[in-house]
């Protein structure tokens, strides 16, 4: 049905244009006079009209069509007394035997009568929708000929509603960070309706299973997110003990020592390394450097389990070296050349203009680039998913097991389990906290990396 | 050649394949302001900066030739060039002062050189200093203030106390009043005066009023030659070459 009115609105499209543009030549023909646009501009305006309002119908259409349909079949249904129906259930019911018949067989009449009422309000339904899509650009074209003077400033027009369509682009961004916020936070206050909000946020206990049945014998599970904070904590400490002195040694040798050559050669290989996937960054973690961690820690007589903390830091901090040195490099190119001029000219040699003169200098910009790297640290999942384990251990040894924030959410929504118990609901509540942390990080690295530009430019 | 501290001798430079400057020669005494004058790309500023070295920093640029400063050649791979920039101090087109405090810009040079054992000399060395450059009794109340919260002129002036700082013999400087207002240029042309006293200064300057101004010798380029030199006065009121007689005049340049 939609590939259809595709078809219906392009044809609407080329022929709105075409009308436009030759009905506006025959208009200033007939007047004696020169339109005030090019002509294509007035083809545009007809093509708005007709187009925009049409597209505002079809997707309304598409999204409350299906809604508003079952409302009606459910609100007819003839529910005999006594019995207990669930409602997602029984439409799935009429549907199934709406679209194909031969399930019809052994079901009881009121199902059968509903699914024939469904087929035909979709057919209903589906006339109209064509019907009035028809009818909308119809209307628009004609509403937009009558404007179709020489003396209409159709450009001027044109470019006001292409304004409004650029808005309406960039608020697009804009309302899906809002609504997702939002769900995030209504989602968490389910959540801690059931849990409260001082064990989520301070007990040490994380063992989210609850009794699914009645009867099960499950614990009364226990939601303490400090382990998990923890472990994220760790492995993020660990991932910056990898990343920031070898992605801010990188920057400087890529800015102050390398040739133009060199430079223009490695930054953009560093650069692959934050284009692999990070699940590959994962089972290389797994793979190759948890058994070796295991091995290290055992010649040294530590018992390491076989996914650690250190295994997934290690791993991440090596994904997460080239946005520092990257934006590093950025930054300590961006320190004018007089100051380094200036140092060596008084006698200062390379190392010494780098130590007391570039850095200090470069020192807000460099902490920014840290901060943003330590937001992508704890927002990565896979890597820590695969080769962190996902124990909840409140540890800070770095060869154990443990488990952070992105990984509990993972666990808590694979499984075809409802949105309605707190063990799936703990994902938004982890997700919030998450959300608010990196969001944090984030402000505060773009406010130090903004105040640092207003200075040298 | 009794007293000439810089002796240059055919000193030719590239940029890549493009030649800048061709069989520069000078002979530069020893507590004299010498003017390095001549039109916008003329090689005057990248004369200068082979006397410190520092075309090093331009990876494409290539210096042949012979400088002798006290009698030592510089132009060669076995150059200290850091002892060779602590005793040649550079002042810049554009106030460059660190982003550090006005007591901080003046005492990197010292500390970084060693030249001092004890906090109260280096606050010595500093406060010298920064009177040598006229700037003490303007800033002596708020030496933990930035430096670059200064006006134009006095970052201008505080760079000249950081490059004294180092106490060294020969002061190199590149226009160093073209972002000033006349008012600041005035006092540094004052400060320059004094400094003669002390040090061999070259000032390569587009003022020609400057030039006659501050120094006693002034050196003529055009096109990456070198012109003509001589005494100060003979340049601007007697030249030699028409050339010379044509830029101070105005007729090009």
């Amino acid at each position: 049905m939609f590939f259809w009115s595709l078809v219906l609105i392009a044809v609407g499209i080329f022929s709105s244009f075409i009308y436009g543009r030759s009905r506006i030549k025959l208009n200033s023909k007939k007047q004696g006079t020169k339109s005030k646009s090019l002509p294509t501009y007035y083809a545009q305006y007809v093509l708005m009209w007709c187009l925009f309002p049409a597209l505002i119908v079809y997707f309304s259409w598409a999204i409350f069509q299906e809604q508003i349909i079952q409302n009606i079949v459910i609100s007819n249904f003839e529910f005999i007394e006594g019995a207990v129906y669930n409602e997602g259930l029984l439409l799935a019911e009429i549907r199934n035997v709406a679209n194909n018949p031969s399930f019809a067989d052994g079901k009881s009449i009121e199902i059968i009568n509903a699914a024939s009422h469904y087929s035909s309000l979709r057919q209903i339904s589906q006339i109209s929708f064509y019907t009035s899509i028809i009818i909308i650009m119809l209307l628009g074209a004609l509403y937009a000929s009558q404007k179709l003077k020489p003396e209409f400033h159709a450009q001027h027009t044109i470019e006001r509603y292409i304004q409004y369509i650029l808005i309406f682009c960039s608020s697009v961004a804009i309302f899906t960070t809002i609504g997702i916020v939002f769900s995030l936070i209504f989602e968490s206050l389910r959540f801690f309706a059931e849990v409260s909000i001082f064990e989520f946020l301070f007990s040490t206990e994380w063992y989210p299973f609850i009794p699914i049945r009645e009867g099960q014998t499950a614990a009364e599970g226990s939601f303490g997110a400090v382990p998990i904070f923890a472990g994220t904590f760790l492995v993020m400490v660990v991932a910056m003990c990898v990343a920031v002195p070898l992605g801010l040694l990188t920057a400087i040798y890529l800015a102050e020592y390398a040739s133009q050559r060199v430079r223009k050669t490695v930054k953009p290989l560093l650069e692959i390394l934050a284009g692999i996937p990070t699940i590959v960054y994962g089972f290389f973690a797994f793979v190759s450097v948890a058994p070796f961690v295991k091995a290290f820690g055992q010649s040294i007589g530590i018992d390491a389990s076989p996914t650690s903390a250190l295994a997934a830091g290690m791993v991440m901090g090596v994904m997460i070296i080239p946005f520092i040195s990257s934006l590093s490099d950025d930054v300590i190119n961006s320190v004018p050349q007089s100051l380094r001029e200036a140092s060596l000219g008084i006698g200062a040699n390379k190392a010494e203009t780098i130590k007391k003169v570039i850095l200090p200098a470069a020192l807000p910009g460099i902490v920014g680039a840290f901060l943003l790297a330590i937001s992508r640290a704890i927002g990565e999942t896979m890597i820590v998913v695969v080769a962190a384990g996902t124990a909840p251990n409140l540890t800070g040894n770095p060869f154990e097991n443990v488990t952070t924030v992105t990984v509990q959410i993972v666990v808590a929504l694979i499984g075809d389990q409802e949105f309605d118990n707190p063990r799936t609901l703990s994902a938004f509540a982890l997700g919030l906290v998450l959300f608010v942390i990196t969001l944090f990080l984030n402000i505060i690295a773009l406010q130090i990396v903004k105040r640092y530009r207003e200075r040298y430019e | 050649m009794s007293n000439s501290k810089i002796l240059a001798n055919g000193v030719d430079v590239y940029y890549g394949s493009k030649q800048a400057l061709f069989g520069i020669s000078m002979d530069i005494k020893e507590k004299e302001v010498t003017a390095l004058i001549g039109p916008s790309g003329c090689g005057k500023s990248t004369f200068l900066r082979c006397i410190n070295r520092m075309n090093d920093l331009i990876e494409i640029c290539k210096v042949s030739g012979s400088i002798k400063v006290d009698n030592e050649e510089i132009i060669s791979e076995k150059t200290d060039v850091v002892s060779l920039r602590s005793k040649i101090g550079m002042v810049f087109q554009k106030p460059n002062p660190f982003p550090k405090s006005i007591f901080d810009n003046v005492a990197y040079g010292p500390t970084i050189h060693g030249l001092v054992d004890s906090k109260n000399e280096l606050e010595e060395i500093v406060h010298s200093s920064l009177k040598k450059a006229g700037l003490f009794d303007e800033v002596k109340d708020r030496l933990n203030e930035p430096g670059t919260s200064l006006s134009g002129g006095q970052q201008q002036r505080l760079c000249i106390a950081r490059a004294i700082a180092v106490n060294p013999e020969i002061i190199l400087m590149d226009e160093p009043c073209s972002a000033l207002d006349p008012i600041a240029t005035a006092i540094i042309e004052e400060l320059i005066d004094e400094l003669r006293l002390n040090y061999t200064i070259i000032i390569v300057t587009h003022s020609m009023q400057q030039a006659a101004r501050v120094s006693q010798k002034t050196c003529f380029f055009h096109l990456g030659e070198l012109i003509e030199t001589g005494e100060t006065n003979k340049i601007f009121t007697n030249p030699d070459n028409t050339k010379t007689q044509d830029y101070i005049t105005g007729r090009f340049g």
